[in-house]
């Protein structure tokens, strides 16, 4: 049974062109499926349309063979909470300390009373600072936001979206505020996560390269269509320029092969 | 050929025609300003002649004659006493209602509704806001804490509001993401955030409400200390015990901005 | 343990804080002799009054251009106040700047001055006036003019640190004298800003000017007492539309000009 089934899925903001257009695919569980193309081309928008932050124009996002066409507000929630999602700038409440941004994973699972209090039982806790021990911040438990690291922070976020239990993760351009290393570190604590957990994995990237090495999967989007969809071995140079346009692609292609022969 | 070709070195634009404009304007206007005063026949040469022996006497010989040290400070804090307390009613109310004024979380057209009244609530200067409480409630404390509280409210609510707006979108979203509703992204992300603004904001307004309920003692009798200065000035006619008064006032209201600037400086370590 | 610790103590202090805020306004209460049953109860009974009694009617518009024309007295006060005052605060800022200051003695002076001036109320000032001026225009003008003079001096000693710092280091380095500095350098560089404060400071002092003429028998204050003290309540009602009307209108200027010159 696939997780996730996404059906003839488009997108239209207000009356401009389709910024998704009739995109289908199916992603089973455990997969590891990063999605490229140019910036624009749409990859934020089917993300936010997987888990509803945006309403879709048409089609429909299918989970374990379930519609989530119309839902209400507590259908909607409970959608949510099965999805983790992971942002480009970490979107954490950077004057809270790292704990209670973690613990705010939990709020979807929580009556409006507590989550509004902030009251969370000792098992979420001891869940969190579980969490953070494996991702490496049990030191910073306590610290403001604000005072960590832009790798620290993406982990914090990480560790948020885990501790809602998520069938599926949805990150999108995790690295791109990063420096090579805490990158590194960020795709290699997805992988794990993908690996060990059996959380599906999806998420958007940039760089061809990054793509190529962590992901089971490519789906390449440009301009609201998908252009491929292949493992990431049978890429080759033509479907590269089709999803980045020619003189793009070229530049991605040199790039990758200094990297090869580096 | 350079020679007979002007370089202009301040090209003019549009923000450079505003700005003068604006400036000629102000100076226009106070040079006809003057024209219309309502001299009442007092000589200003010699009102300027005697404002340096008033000055003298207001803050070179201050004392008291008509009311003890005691009743000056315990009219004093009559004085706090209302500031603080239209400043706490008024943020309660703000507080409130600055969530269904902000555009991050309110539909628009109650935003819109909500900010537009609070404009005519803040165009209505404070002291005719106690004037129109004191038909009902008469002139005294409860019309001016009314009067004062709702002009509070109506500045904070437009304050609260922005530094709602203020506060990056993506935590917000985050929340929702995870399955969050409106209260819990209320309390988990958009108050924690915006906290250090609210608290300078409704400090700025205790030190406005301190002056204005000075005011209120002297203009809609609101008592305080306020009120002394109105009898000393009106009817007894002593400058030397309104120097006392101006000591008092000046001396909490200089530990006050004081306080405000301490805080500002430690915020921005 | 550690985590509950850090629970239990965030929230020992928020409550801390509550209790305290409570306690104070409760002491408050009890020492201003406030009464809260008549407050709540005054409310409703103003907005009863108000809508029976207090809108204009056809005997009061009658009074409409002698009201304009201490509208205008007003407005022209609050304008030529803030104008000389602030143009009057910018040559003491210059002196009083640490970028552009002549002597550390006379620039702890002119912060001293300003601090007097501005935190003494402009109805103090009004009262302590009329010693001098009486019951003329004279008093309503030095009162706002010192209000207005020094909360002037303390922003643009702000502004002329924080925008022409790094100017006039360049300037002094091309070996520039003083006053080409500042007339270069320093004037330009605040000249929005200044502009933006003095329409600031307008709109406030049309609010304050309402009260102190209340105070000194002038302007609009003036028109208002009169009428609300004859109980000509229909003509007091206009009196505010009219101040409502044109505060709203100078804010709606003064935004679009620091739009356009900011
Ligand atoms: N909130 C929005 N309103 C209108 N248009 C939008 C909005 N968000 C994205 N778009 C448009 O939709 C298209 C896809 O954007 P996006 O999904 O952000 O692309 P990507 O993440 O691949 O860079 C772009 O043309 C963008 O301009
Ligand atoms: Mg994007």
């Amino acid at each position: 049974m696939p997780l996730l089934h996404i059906a003839k899925l488009s997108k239209r903001y207000g009356t401009d062109k389709y910024a998704l257009d009739s995109i289908d695919f199916t992603v089973a569980t455990g997969e590891f499926v990063a999605i490229i193309g140019p910036s624009g081309a749409g990859k934020s928008t089917l993300l936010r349309c997987i888990n509803h932050m945006i309403p879709m124009t048409s089609g429909d996002v299918l989970i374990a063979d379930a519609s989530t066409k119309s839902m209400n507000a507590t259908q909607l929630r409970a959608h949510r909470t099965q999805i983790g999602m992971i942002f480009q700038h970490y979107n954490l409440v950077n004057r809270l300390s790292v704990i209670e941004n973690v613990l705010h994973g939990r709020l979807g699972y929580k009556s409006t009373a507590a989550g509004v209090m902030g009251w969370y039982s000792n098992a979420e806790k001891q869940q969190a600072v579980e969490i953070l021990q494996n991702l490496g911040l049990s030191d910073h438990m306590y610290k403001r936001c604000d005072q960590l690291s832009g790798g620290q922070k993406q982990r914090v976020g990480i560790a948020r979206a885990l501790i809602q239990n998520p069938k599926l993760l949805l990150c999108d351009e995790p690295i791109a505020s990063l420096d090579p290393s805490a990158a590194k570190i960020i795709m290699d604590t997805l992988k794990d996560i993908n690996q060990r957990l059996g959380i599906t994995i999806i998420v958007n990237l940039h760089q061809v390269d990054v793509a190529m090495r962590y992901a089971q999967r490519i789906i390449g989007i440009n301009s609201g269509k998908i252009v491929c969809d292949a493992a990431p071995h049978s890429l080759t140079p033509d479907i590269i320029h089709e999803v980045y346009g020619s003189e793009a692609g070229e530049l991605i292609l040199d790039f990758g092969e200094q990297h090869a022969h580096a | 050929m350079q020679a007979n070709t002007t370089i202009i070195v301040r090209p003019w634009n549009a923000a450079t025609v505003i700005l003068r404009t604006t400036i000629m304007s102000l100076i226009i206007i106070t040079g006809y300003a003057f024209t219309t005063f309502n001299t009442r026949d007092v000589d200003f040469w010699a009102g300027v002649d005697m404002l340096g022996s008033n000055f003298s006497a207001l803050l070179l010989t201050p004392y008291l004659k008509n009311i003890t040290f005691d009743v000056m400070i315990r009219n004093l804090f009559i004085t706090i006493g209302l500031g603080f307390l239209t400043t706490i009613f008024g943020a309660a109310i703000a507080l409130g209602l600055a969530l269904l004024a902000a555009q991050n979380l309110a539909p628009r057209w109650l935003t819109v509704i909500i900010k537009g009244l609070t404009a005519f609530v803040r165009a209505v200067p404070t002291v005719l806001w106690v004037l129109i409480f004191a038909v009902s409630a008469g002139l005294g404390s409860v019309a001016a804490v009314l009067g004062m509280t709702f002009h509070s409210a109506g500045y904070l609510i437009k304050a609260y509001a922005e530094s709602f707006e203020e506060i990056d979108n993506g935590t917000i979203e985050a929340l929702k993401a995870s399955g969050a509703n409106w209260w819990q992204i209320v309390f988990q992300a958009v108050l924690p955030s915006s906290a250090t603004a609210l608290l300078s904001w409704t400090f700025l307004r205790f030190e406005i409400n301190f002056s204005t309920a000075i005011a209120m003692g002297a203009a809609a009798g609101a008592g305080g200390i306020g009120y002394d200065m109105f009898m000393a000035s009106g009817f007894y006619l002593n400058l030397h015990e309104m120097g006392a008064f101006t000591y008092a006032v000046l001396a909490f209201a200089v530990v006050l901005e004081a306080g405000a600037t301490r805080y500002k400086a430690s915020l921005r370590k | 343990m550690h985590t509950l610790d850090f629970f239990t103590k965030k929230r020992l202090s928020f409550g801390l804080f509550v209790v305290v805020l409570l306690g104070l306004t409760y002491v408050t209460i009890i020492f201003t002799e406030y009464n809260v049953a008549k407050g709540f109860t005054s409310i409703p009974k103003a907005i009863r009054w108000a809508t029976t009694n207090f809108y204009p009617d056809a005997a009061s518009l009658k009074k409409l251009p002698s009201i304009l024309l201490k509208l205008r007295d007003t407005v022209m006060m609050s304008v030529a106040s803030a104008t000389i005052a602030s143009a009057c605060a910018f040559f003491v800022a210059i002196f009083g700047a640490q970028t552009t200051r002549i002597n550390v003695w006379f620039s702890v002076f002119a912060r001293g001055i300003a601090t007097i001036f501005r935190n003494i109320d402009v109805s103090a000032w009004a009262l302590i006036l009329l010693f001098s001026f009486g019951q003329s225009s004279f008093t309503g003008y030095f009162a706002l003019f010192f209000v207005t003079f020094g909360f002037m001096v303390r922003v643009l000693i702000e502004t002329i640190d924080e925008v022409s710092t790094d100017s006039v280091e360049a300037l002094r380095a091309t070996g520039a004298s003083y006053f080409a500095i500042i007339a270069q350098s320093v004037v330009p560089s605040c000249l929005p800003q200044l502009v933006s404060w003095v329409l600031f400071m307008i709109e406030t002092n049309i609010r304050s000017a309402t009260l102190v003429g209340i105070l000194t028998g002038t302007g609009i204050g003036y028109s208002f007492d009169i009428y609300y003290k004859s109980l000509n309540y229909h003509a007091a009602s206009l009196v505010i539309i009219v101040i409502v009307i044109s505060v709203l209108a100078i804010e709606a200027v003064s935004n679009w000009i620091r739009r356009a010159v900011l």
